[in-house]
């Protein structure tokens, strides 16, 4: 099964041949320009929020630009925008690798692709005059919902086909991670954003929404996650996955238990204690069963810890991979009661999103795009170096905001606990926030040089192998 | 053990993809809903039979505004229109509160420990929650302020509007941003005078804020409480710490 899958990928199919290539190119490269332009507006959107808590706002008094709102513009263009067209492109080329079939139409993907830019676009200009939904990680407006959850079926539509083509065959890991997070993601759209707003308030409503938050990071952004790595850390260490049984483990463990974490959310509120329990012993499983998937990566790189050094994709892989044990082991601890009455409310909180949606998913995002995007080229990178300065100005840059932020937290929590005026937590708390400012310009920083190198690499002359193929073709545009 | 059969996609979508998401839902969001089943979602129309007091000091305030704005209750006031600009009122300040995102920075529960019912009040329980102005709940995950469920009363209506207008006018080291536009310009009879007053929305935004927790300020139910009627068993000797 892991055979298809170490192989190191195929050469690209020559363009303008007279059968379809099995993995569309050029869907696969709009989706990385997407993502990285999302990912400004989310970068700028984030940038602007966190200069409100020391009062620097540059656009005080402006409506269209109020910083609760720029907020709501981060987080969804991050999910939404960042990471779910990060993921169609990493999809799009592992799915019809993984099982020799070309997604279902190129046209259709071409539709998801513009018609998806387009309802962002909406999501953005929604949030901002102000029709936000009150669902966390789920502000996009009431109106745009329908659209999204439509379009989402469409993208998922075209790439399930090739999996069904397999007819009943056993699938490779990733697969498993896909399809179940395909039928979850769209699941979870709808219940979080529609029972909720219409049909159930108060505590019944936070529990669901409660399901939302959780699902959407590890129902949508865990699974698709994790199916990347174990498609791209095996083909590039061109070794298979150490253990089969304990990718079964993780798989079904998370499939079972993660869904019932969502109530550690509101731990202490209203929502009944039974239910609040549960989602705490959860928690503590799900951190159980992660363990069991990271030592399987960590077993697969015996021995090659130099690609650590050479191989900035698999650097950037187990990178993410530290920062996943890392956020898990916390959860395991954060969601215990005690803890909770210091933690909870704090910038703890906010570290730990900022740990798993951008340490992890983030880096594993950068790591693919760095091994994916000279191949979409068809030029090696240009600059080493480049390469080393987007690595440690990002990833500095998070764990630094994680260690201020998590620091930080404690002192609010301790503060508060200690009835404290209000106002000696915003007066002790401002030093830290400009500091998280700061480490946020380094990951805008080094997202800057990432994208400058990527125009660099695409714009270079093509090395004389490929050349020589092509110019018949169109020697001028290269 | 043989367990290709669980490496298909027709195991990993439906047992994975369907069922357990579907146990988790059953498990964890109906067992909430079953159990507040007997406790209705009171409507905004409902809710708004008790007109706080504060709303009435708005007219008192700004006349002009609320009568422009929501329409002329009569003097005294007709009691059936209060009721229904209030409910008007509810409903617009909940969206503004939305639209705003205040709920990312404000909670609105008060959890069982001790620090924050000495600093907030009483404890928060489901009833209390269980209204069409909790739909979606507005629970909040984060505090950079402080808690607003029972926010009811402890501070004035001039207060909210000079806070909305500039907090760090009146908290020097908040960090809440200005809301300028929920406020307009409105000439004086003075030399040169303009005076800043809430509009539409700011009117809204002040009755919804000094509603959260009212059902817990009042010791008779519907009962107006007037300035001296404040006595609530020492729950809020903290509550200018906040």
């Amino acid at each position: 099964m892991t055979d298809r899958a170490t192989t190191h990928p195929a050469p690209l199919a020559p363009s303008g041949a007279g059968e379809r290539p099995l993995v569309n190119l050029t869907l696969v490269k709009y989706h990385i320009i997407a993502s990285l332009v999302w990912f400004f507006v989310g970068l700028t959107g984030g940038f602007l929020f966190s200069m409100q808590f020391f009062r620097y706002y540059p656009f005080p008094g402006v409506e269209l630009l109020s910083p609760g709102r720029v907020r709501m513009v981060h987080t969804n263009m991050m999910a939404y925008g960042f990471i779910l067209n990060a993921y169609f492109a990493g999809m799009l080329w592992a799915i019809p690798r993984l099982t020799g079939f070309p997604i279902l139409s190129d046209k259709l993907g071409k539709v998801f692709f513009w018609g998806w830019q387009v309802i962002l676009a909406f999501v953005v200009g929604g949030i901002l005059t102000g029709h936000a939904q009150a669902v966390e990680w789920g502000e996009t407006p009431i109106f745009t919902d329908p659209f999204i959850a439509l379009w989402a079926l469409l993208g998922i539509v075209n790439l399930v086909a090739p999996i069904l083509k397999t007819r009943g065959r056993p699938l490779y890991v990733t697969l498993w991670y896909f399809t179940a997070s395909f039928v979850w993601t769209i699941l979870n759209y709808l219940m979080g954003n529609y029972i909720p707003q219409f049909f159930v308030p108060g505590a019944g409503g936070a529990a669901v929404a409660g399901l939302f938050i959780h699902d959407l990071v590890g129902l949508f952004v865990t699974p698709i996650g994790w199916g990347l790595m174990y498609y791209f850390v095996p083909s590039i260490l061109n070794r298979p996955i150490w253990s089969h049984a304990l990718s079964l483990v993780g798989f079904w463990g998370l499939a079972f238990f993660y869904p019932l974490n969502g109530v550690h959310h509101f731990l202490y509120s209203t929502i009944p204690m039974y239910v609040q329990y549960g989602a705490v012993t959860a928690t503590v499983a799900v951190e159980l069963v992660v363990t069991t998937v990271i030592v399987n990566f960590f077993m697969t790189l015996r021995g090659m810890g130099r690609t650590l050094v050479t191989s900035l994709p698999i650097r950037w892989f187990y990178t993410g991979m530290v920062a996943y044990f890392t956020t898990c082991l916390q959860c395991a601890v954060q969601v215990q009661l005690p803890v909770q009455q210091i933690i909870h409310f704090t910038d703890w909180v906010v570290a730990h999103a900022h740990l798993v949606m951008f340490a992890v998913f983030g880096s594993w995002i950068m790591g693919f795009f760095t091994e994916l995007w000279p191949r979409l080229v068809r030029r090696p990178w240009k600059s080493r170096a480049l390469l080393e300065w987007h690595y440690w100005l990002t990833t500095l840059g998070i764990w630094l905001m994680f260690l201020t932020l998590t620091a930080l937290g404690l002192q609010e929590g301790y503060l508060w606990r200690g009835l404290n005026p209000w106002e000696d937590m915003l007066r002790s708390a401002i030093p830290f926030w400009v500091f998280r400012t700061f480490t946020g310009l380094m990951i805008i920083a080094g997202t800057v040089v990432f994208a400058y190198h990527a125009w660099a690499t695409a714009r270079q002359p093509a090395p004389a192998a490929v050349a020589e193929r092509v110019e018949g073709a169109e020697p001028a545009a290269l | 053990m043989n367990t290709r059969w669980l490496e298909k996609a027709s195991a990993t979508l439906g047992i994975s993809g369907f069922g357990f998401f579907i146990f988790s839902v059953a498990a964890m969001a109906l067992g909430p809903v079953v159990m507040l089943r007997k406790v209705p979602m009171q409507t905004v129309e409902q809710i708004s039979q008790n007109v706080i007091p504060d709303f009435y000091d708005l007219l008192v305030r700004y006349p002009d505004e609320f009568k422009k704005y929501f329409g002329d209750p009569g003097d005294p006031p007709d009691e059936a229109k209060m009721r229904q600009y209030f409910a008007e009122a509810l409903r617009l300040g909940r969206k503004v509160y939305i639209a705003e995102g205040c709920w990312h920075c404000h909670s609105q529960f008060v959890r069982p420990l001790a620090d924050e019912q000495l600093r907030f009040g009483p404890t928060s329980w489901a009833a209390e929650h269980q209204n069409e102005l909790q739909l979606p709940p507005l629970f909040g995950t984060r505090r950079v302020g402080p808690d607003l469920i029972r926010e009811a009363g402890v501070r004035s209506n001039d207060w909210h509007a000079a806070h909305f207008y500039n907090p760090q006018a009146v908290v020097p080291d908040s960090v809440m941003p200005r809301f300028t536009w929920f406020f307009e310009e409105r000439k004086t009879p003075y030399e040169n005078g303009v005076k800043i007053v809430p509009n539409k929305r700011g009117l809204a935004i002040i009755t919804y804020v000094q509603w959260l927790g009212s059902w817990v300020r009042s010791p008779a139910e519907g009962a107006p409480l007037t300035a001296s009627g404040a006595e609530d068993s020492g729950q809020r000797t903290l509550s200018m710490n906040r």
